[in-house]
């Protein structure tokens, strides 16, 4: 089975390390001159991709990230570990503040449509906001299967054989390609790049839309009101999120069938 | 576990069914502050090398770095060798054939450098192994040698040292006492080497022998020999205590009519001196990526903890004096950085001069004295000699000691004696002297034998030192001393 291509999106944060800092005007956590690294979790999706490569399962491994154009670094290491092609979305810093996992599963659920990929891999939640939504959300766009908080994945002929854990203990799903999975902690120790993958690795560009052709705003229509008690996050609605891509009528047409 | 479980609830059981995973990092490791590689002016790649090499160390040798210092023993040290090995590091100037990275100078000090920022004391074992050993087997190595001993050097599985310095030879290298006779197609070595780095743990060790004692110049009679821990009558002696760089395991070799084939000189008889020589500049450019790494850790626990010490109603890191002590250590490092990695792009583009070479070894080790310093300043109070693990403040204290010791002890022993042929001996106590280092130019100006075997005094002698005075010298300096 060795047509099948996997995608994997990778989220640059704060370094797990940090000791973080809250901004003076308390309007956030200090950003500005923090080491930034990939996702923990993403890390060991990465490694989990490129395993299933190793192993001659998967043909092609895409790292993808959305943000501020610093992302690159983020897909060069992933590129590093053994992925194939690296896709950057790029997002313009004021709104990359903003930008949720309701917008990047939008993107995901796009890009995995039109590079025709039977398996997305992310990790399971990132931790700087803790969502753990992307995945989900992503699986409901595509409206594929999804094995959540995997901690062991095995490819058994068409299906996907995925053990997760819940909170009673591990539960095994058998999920019907194509199919999202997100990474938990024990699904495997994601790998150091060695120096030769480091120099040999290049960085296809590929990417879709890196050259920007102009951008359009995209208006969502406005969120439900929250009620009490639920973290007060900015609507995301209000805000003009701008994308470049190849295919942004398309695109568009998606963000907008809220 | 069957009651467990009924008892608490599966919750509680499947947690307790599982090992922990073998990668999980149990303690905290030590923030990274981000490195502005665009003003250094590295390619895309080199940046790679750099967040890789840092985020493996953070979490395999930074946590390790107190415990390395403290007790003056690497104990994994074979193991993380190895680690180094699968990683690329071990053999980055060496040609890909065997086994190495073939990358340039620069890639070498930017792991030097990273190394050095984990712990500085593995950083110079690392650079005794990479480059005072593989990189000299490299440039001067014939194919049967290099084949013999390339492949398991840059693995990790042996662990290389360079021995030139005897007890009564430093500074003045070439009047090496160390006896090669030859006798038929085998050399005889009879003497001793001392400050080998890497000596306890060395299987494979370049060392530098007169062959012609009677040679006129003295260098034209030195030979360098490839000699292996297993050859007959060669020991080492009993790891030293030191001052700094603790860890770095460094001791005396005994040649006691020791055997070694001819097959193992390295470049040609009597032509040791070239060897030794052109391997001194590489070995400089190198090694200021030590001083480098120092200095990025000095600033990686200074400047949160700068941000999270509370003094007088506010965060100490607003008082004009904290702030002036952040630029100053922020821009010496970034000026040292700028000039280090200029002069390695230049040696690898084969523009390598002597002067340049030793003057980036001399500058930024000055320089990461003078930050450490002003580190030991900024946590003032915070510092304690013992302490218990896990009180941050007091371990990011204690480990800008260890750097400033460190610091100290490589600008003095790398610097020292292979610049004082070029550079007068007073002329350099007067300019340390300058930088408020007093106890450094008592030892340079006493009297022979502690003044000239600078090296030999300073560096083997513990707390307290027959010489130095507490009570004479100025405040900050004697609660630094009083800590090393």
């Amino acid at each position: 089975m060795a047509e099948l291509r996997a995608l994997v999106a990778v989220k640059r944060v704060i370094d797990y390390a940090v000791k973080i800092r809250v901004k003076p005007d308390r309007t956030g956590v200090v950003t500005d001159g923090v080491k930034h690294s990939m996702n923990p979790f993403c890390e060991i999706a990465v490694e989990e991709a490129v395993r299933l490569k190793e192993k001659k399962l998967v043909k092609e491994v895409i790292a993808v990230s959305c943000g501020p154009a610093q992302c690159q670094e983020t897909i060069r290491t992933a590129l590093a570990m053994g992925a194939d092609r690296g896709i950057h979305v790029e997002v313009p810093p004021a709104e990359a503040e903003h930008l949720g996992p309701l917008q990047v599963a939008r993107v995901l659920a796009k890009l995995a449509e039109k590079e025709k990929v039977d398996l997305v891999l992310l990790g399971k939640q990132a931790i700087d906001d803790d969502c753990n939504q992307t995945g989900q959300m992503t699986a409901g766009f595509l409206d594929w299967p999804q094995g959540t908080f995997a901690s062991q994945v095995t490819l058994e002929g068409d299906k996907l054989k995925v053990e997760r854990e819940i909170d009673g203990g591990l539960e095994t799903l058998r999920l019907k390609l194509p199919a999202v999975v997100t990474a938990d902690l024990r699904l495997n120790e994601p790998r150091y790049a060695t120096l030769p993958n480091i120099m040999v690795s290049p960085w296809p560009v590929g990417t879709e839309g890196l050259g920007v052709a102009s951008t359009l705003p995209a208006q969502c229509p406005p969120v439900v009101a929250r009620g009490e008690g639920r973290i007060q996050r900015r609507s995301h609605a209000q805000e003009a999120v701008t994308w470049s891509l190849a295919d942004r009528e398309s695109l568009l047409g998606h963000l907008c069938q809220y | 576990m069957a009651t467990a479980t009924r008892l608490l609830g599966w919750r509680v059981a499947s947690w307790r069914m599982r090992p922990p995973p073998a990668g999980f990092v149990s303690q905290r490791a030590h923030s990274l502050l981000p490195v502005d590689d665009a003003i250094n002016g590295l390619s895309e790649e080199q940046r790679q090398l750099r967040q890789t090499v840092a985020k493996f160390l953070q979490e395999h040798l930074a946590p390790k770095a107190q415990e390395i210092d403290r007790s003056n023993e690497f104990k994994n040290l074979r193991e993380f060798w190895k680690q180094l090995g699968n990683l690329g590091v071990l053999g980055i100037t060496a040609p890909v054939q065997y086994g190495g990275s073939g990358l340039g100078y620069l890639e070498h000090v930017l792991v030097m450098e990273e190394i050095s920022r984990a712990s500085g004391a593995v950083g110079l074992s690392y650079g005794a192994h990479s480059n005072l050993c593989i990189n000299q087997l490299v440039r001067n190595g014939n194919e049967a040698q290099k084949e013999k001993y390339l492949p398991k050097l840059i693995s990790g599985e042996y662990i290389g040292a360079l021995a030139m310095s005897e007890p009564n030879a430093g500074s003045d290298v070439v009047s090496m006492k160390l006896k090669a006779e030859k006798k038929g197609n085998h050399y005889i070595l009879n003497g001793n080497k001392f400050w080998i780095t890497n000596g306890p743990d060395a299987d494979v060790l370049i060392v530098y022998a007169k062959t012609d004692l009677a040679a006129v110049p003295a260098s034209r009679g030195i030979t360098a020999f490839i000699v292996e821990k297993g050859m007959p009558g060669f020991s080492t002696s009993k790891k030293l205590d030191k001052l700094g760089m603790r860890g770095s395991n460094t001791c005396e070799l005994i040649f006691e009519d020791c055997k070694v084939p001819a097959a193992n000189i390295l470049g040609h008889e009597n032509k040791g001196v070239y060897v030794l020589m052109s391997g001194l500049d590489l070995e400089r450019l190198v090694l200021a990526g030590g001083p480098l790494g120092l200095m990025q850790a000095v600033l990686d626990h200074t400047i949160p903890y700068l941000h999270v010490r509370e003094a007088f109603g506010q965060k100490i890191g607003h008082f004009q004096l904290m702030q002036g002590k952040m630029a100053d250590m922020y821009t010496r490092l970034m000026a040292c950085r700028q000039y280090v990695y200029n002069v390695a792009k230049a040696c690898d583009e084969g523009h390598c001069t002597a002067k340049d070479c030793a003057g980036v070894i001399l500058y930024s080790a000055e320089c990461a004295t003078q930050v450490a310093l002003d580190g030991i300043q900024c946590f003032g109070q915070t510092l304690s000699a013992q302490h218990p693990p896990g009180r941050e403040g007091e371990t990011q204290g204690q480990t800008s000691l260890e750097q400033v010791s460190t610091a100290r002890e490589l600008s003095c022993k790398i610097l020292l004696p292979e610049l004082t042929p070029r550079v007068l001996l007073p002329q350099l106590a007067s300019r340390i002297s300058d930088q408020k280092l007093p106890f450094l130019k008592i030892l340079l100006c006493s009297p022979t034998p502690l003044g000239q075997s600078s090296l030999a005094g300073f560096t083997k002698l513990r707390w307290p030192y027959p010489l130095l005075q507490p009570h004479l010298l100025p405040h900050p300096y004697t609660t630094a001393l009083h800590l090393c």
